[in-house]
C-alpha cells in the first residue's frame, strides 16, 4: 500500500496544507510519498522531507507545472499512478483544477473535499453546501481524493525523507499561460490564519470595509475575510470570500462583523474553534453558531473593541 | 462557433437541504427544484457570446429525469437554440456524466463546452475537468472572464490568492465561476418562444456509455450542530471572555 500526496506550494515555500493532507494519507495507511511539482522544487522538497512519516519526496520541475497547468499535472500524476493505491490532493483551487482530470484518465471516481477517512476505502465529505455529510465507499482499485485541509491536523515535523527527481511531462500543446495577478499581503494567509476577521454587507462600501475590518485584523495579526454579499457588492476582493463558494476556514478565532450568517457563509467557517459575532440584528442567524455574540452596531462596537484590546 | 452548455436540475439554492431520517440521502420530495446556479451563469455566458456574434448556435444538454426538461426549457428561454435531454432516473456520478457528455460532444462537435464549475447538490466540482480529460481537450476552470479570438479562448480564472489568465486552443472546456456574469431572467415572451424550440430526448441506454457507479453511499447524515453560545454586553466583556477562552 502506498499513498501519493500532492504538495501545496507557491513555487517558493511549502504550505501547511501539505502537512494536513499527509495526516489524511496516514489515516489511509501504507507508505506516504509527497510530490512537489512546479519550479524551485529543491527548496520546497527539502521542507517536505522534514514531515514526519514521509517515505520519499518526488520532485518534478517545469515552467508549465510552475504555472499550474492542469494538463501538465494530469500527465505527471497519471504517469506516477501505477506506483500508488491512493492519490491525495489538497482541495485548493489548484487541486480542484487538476485532480478530476487525473481521476478521469485513471477511469476512477474522484472523491471530493474529504473531511474524514473512515477506512482505506470509505470517506466522509460534505454535500449540499455542508448541510449534509455523505459517507461513501469506493470500489475503485485506485482512489483519487481531494482533501479539505482544515479538517485534518498538520503532520508533525522531524522526518528525513529521501528526495527523488522525476522527469516533468512535455509542455501541454493546447494550453498556454498568459499571466497571473496574485494579491500580495503582509497579513497571514486566509486559509492558514489563527484568527480571521470578516466583514459583511453591513459595511456598506469598500472604504468602510477597509476602515473598519482591516485595522482590527492588523491589531490581532489576523487574516481578513468577507461574506459573499460583501464581495458581490464590491466591498472586498474575491479572494477574501469565506463560504461554500469561497474559502473554507477553521481558525482558532473567527470574528464576523456585520455578517448575517447565510447558510453558504456558515458552511465556510462553522468549524472555527471560537466564533464571535457582532451584529446589530439580534435575530441574525450568525448568533446561532456564535460562541460569543455582541448585539451592537459595528460602528460603535469595533472602535470599543479596538480600545479594549489596548 | 457551436457552444454546448450542460445544465443540471438541482434543489433550488434558496431551499435548505434536509437529510432523510433513514440516512439514505437528502429529502427531495416536494422540494423546489431549479437550474444549478453555476449552470445558469454558463448559459448566460453562451448567450452573451451569441449576442456578440461569436457563437452561432447554443445547444443545452442535461442528463437526468424527465423533469429535467423544465431545466432545459429555462435554458431555451434564456437564449439557447435547442436542447437535448439524456434521460435517466439513475443518479449518475460525475465521471459517468462526463462520459455521457463526451458521447454528446461526439455527436454535436461543438468548439466550446461551457458549463458550471460545480453543482450545488453533490458539490463535486469535477465533471468539466473530467470531460476535458476524456476528450484530451484543454480546460480553463473557474472562469471569471472569457474572450474568444483567433481560434482560442482567453480565459481569466479564479485561483488561490488571485487571478490567472490562460490561452486555450479550441475546442476546449470552460467552467464558470460566480463572477463570470449575472444571469438574466427569462422574459415572458421568451418563455413562450422556448416552448416551441426543439428538445430532443434520448434514452441513456441508447448512447452505449458505461455509467456504473463506483461509489456506494453508505449513509447521509446531518452535520454536528453548533450550539449558540452566550451574548456579551460590551466589547470589554468580549475581550475578557476571549482571553479566558485562550484565543487572544
Amino acid at each position: 500500500m502506498a499513498v501519493l500526496v500532492i504538495a501545496d506550494h507557491d513555487n517558493a515555500t511549502l504550505k501547511d496544507n501539505t502537512h494536513k493532507v499527509v495526516t489524511a494519507a496516514q489515516a489511509i495507511g501504507g507508505d506516504v510519498d509527497v510530490l512537489v511539482a512546479g519550479t524551485n522544487t529543491a527548496a520546497i522538497a527539502a521542507e517536505a522531507a522534514k514531515i514526519a512519516g514521509v517515505r520519499k519526496v518526488l520532485t518534478a520541475d517545469s515552467a508549465e507545472l510552475g504555472q499550474g497547468l492542469a494538463e501538465a499535472f494530469q500527465d505527471l500524476i497519471v504517469g506516477l499512478a501505477p506506483g500508488y493505491d491512493a492519490i491525495l490532493t489538497p482541495a485548493t483551487s489548484q487541486g480542484k483544477n487538476f485532480s478530476p482530470r487525473v481521476a478521469a484518465k485513471l477511469d476512477v471516481a474522484q472523491i471530493s473535499d474529504v473531511i474524514e477517512v473512515v477506512s482505506a476505502d470509505t470517506f466522509v465529505r460534505p454535500i449540499y453546501a455542508g448541510n449534509a455529510l455523505e459517507t461513501v465507499q469506493s470500489s475503485d482499485a485506485k482512489k483519487v481524493l481531494t482533501v479539505r485541509p482544515t479538517a485534518f491536523k498538520a503532520a508533525a515535523e522531524g522526518g528525513s525523507a529521501k528526495l527523488e527527481s522525476v522527469s516533468a511531462p512535455a509542455a501541454p500543446a493546447k494550453s498556454h499561460f498568459v499571466d497571473q495577478k496574485i494579491v500580495k499581503s503582509a497579513r497571514p494567509d486566509l486559509g492558514a490564519a489563527k484568527i480571521v476577521v470578516s466583514g459583511g454587507r453591513a459595511m456598506g462600501s469598500a472604504e468602510e470595509f477597509q476602515k473598519v475590518i482591516e485595522p482590527l485584523a492588523d491589531k490581532l495579526g489576523a487574516a481578513v475575510g468577507a461574506s459573499r454579499a460583501a464581495v458581490d457588492a464590491g466591498y472586498a476582493p474575491n479572494d477574501y470570500q469565506v463560504g461554500q463558494t469561497g474559502k473554507v476556514v477553521a481558525p482558532e478565532l473567527y470574528i464576523a462583523i456585520g455578517i448575517s450568517g447565510a447558510i453558504q457563509h456558515l458552511a465556510g467557517m462553522k468549524d472555527s474553534k471560537v466564533i464571535v459575532a457582532i451584529n446589530k440584528d439580534g435575530d441574525a442567524p450568525i448568533f446561532q453558531v456564535a460562541d460569543f455574540g455582541l448585539v451592537a452596531d459595528y460602528k460603535t462596537a469595533v472602535p470599543e473593541l479596538m480600545s479594549a484590546l489596548g | 462557433m457551436k457552444v454546448l452548455v450542460p445544465v443540471k436540475r438541482v434543489i433550488d439554492y434558496n431551499v435548505k437541504a434536509r437529510v432523510k431520517a433513514d440516512q439514505t440521502g437528502v429529502d427531495l420530495a416536494n422540494v423546489k427544484m431549479s437550474m444549478n446556479p453555476f449552470c445558469e451563469i454558463a448559459v448566460e455566458e453562451a448567450v452573451r457570446l451569441k449576442e456578440k456574434g461569436v457563437a452561432s448556435e447554443i445547444v443545452a444538454v442535461s442528463v437526468g429525469p424527465t423533469q429535467a426538461q423544465e431545466t432545459l426549457r429555462t435554458a431555451l428561454a434564456m437564449g439557447a437554440d435547442r436542447a437535448i435531454l439524456v434521460q435517466t432516473d439513475q443518479d449518475l456520478e460525475p465521471l459517468a456524466v462526463a462520459k455521457v457528455l463526451k458521447a454528446i460532444v461526439g455527436e454535436e462537435s461543438p468548439e466550446l463546452v461551457l458549463m458550471g464549475k460545480q453543482a450545488i447538490d453533490g458539490d463535486n466540482n469535477a465533471t468539466g475537468q473530467m470531460l476535458a480529460a476524456l476528450l484530451d481537450w484543454p480546460q480553463a476552470a473557474f472562469a471569471s472572464e472569457v474572450v474568444i479570438e483567433g481560434g482560442k479562448a482567453k480565459v481569466t480564472r479564479e485561483v488561490d490568492g488571485g487571478l490567472q489568465t490562460l490561452d486555450v486552443n479550441l475546442p476546449a472546456v470552460v467552467t464558470a465561476d460566480l463572477r463570470l456574469n449575472e444571469p438574466r431572467y427569462a422574459s415572458l415572451p421568451n418563455i413562450m418562444k422556448a416552448k416551441k424550440k426543439p428538445l430532443d430526448v434520448k434514452e441513456l441506454g441508447s448512447l452505449g456509455v458505461d455509467t456504473t457507479a463506483k461509489l456506494k453511499v453508505v449513509k447521509v447524515t446531518e452535520p454536528p450542530k453548533r450550539s449558540a453560545g452566550i451574548k456579551v454586553e460590551t466589547a470589554g466583556d468580549l475581550v475578557s471572555k476571549l482571553k479566558t477562552a485562550g484565543v487572544l
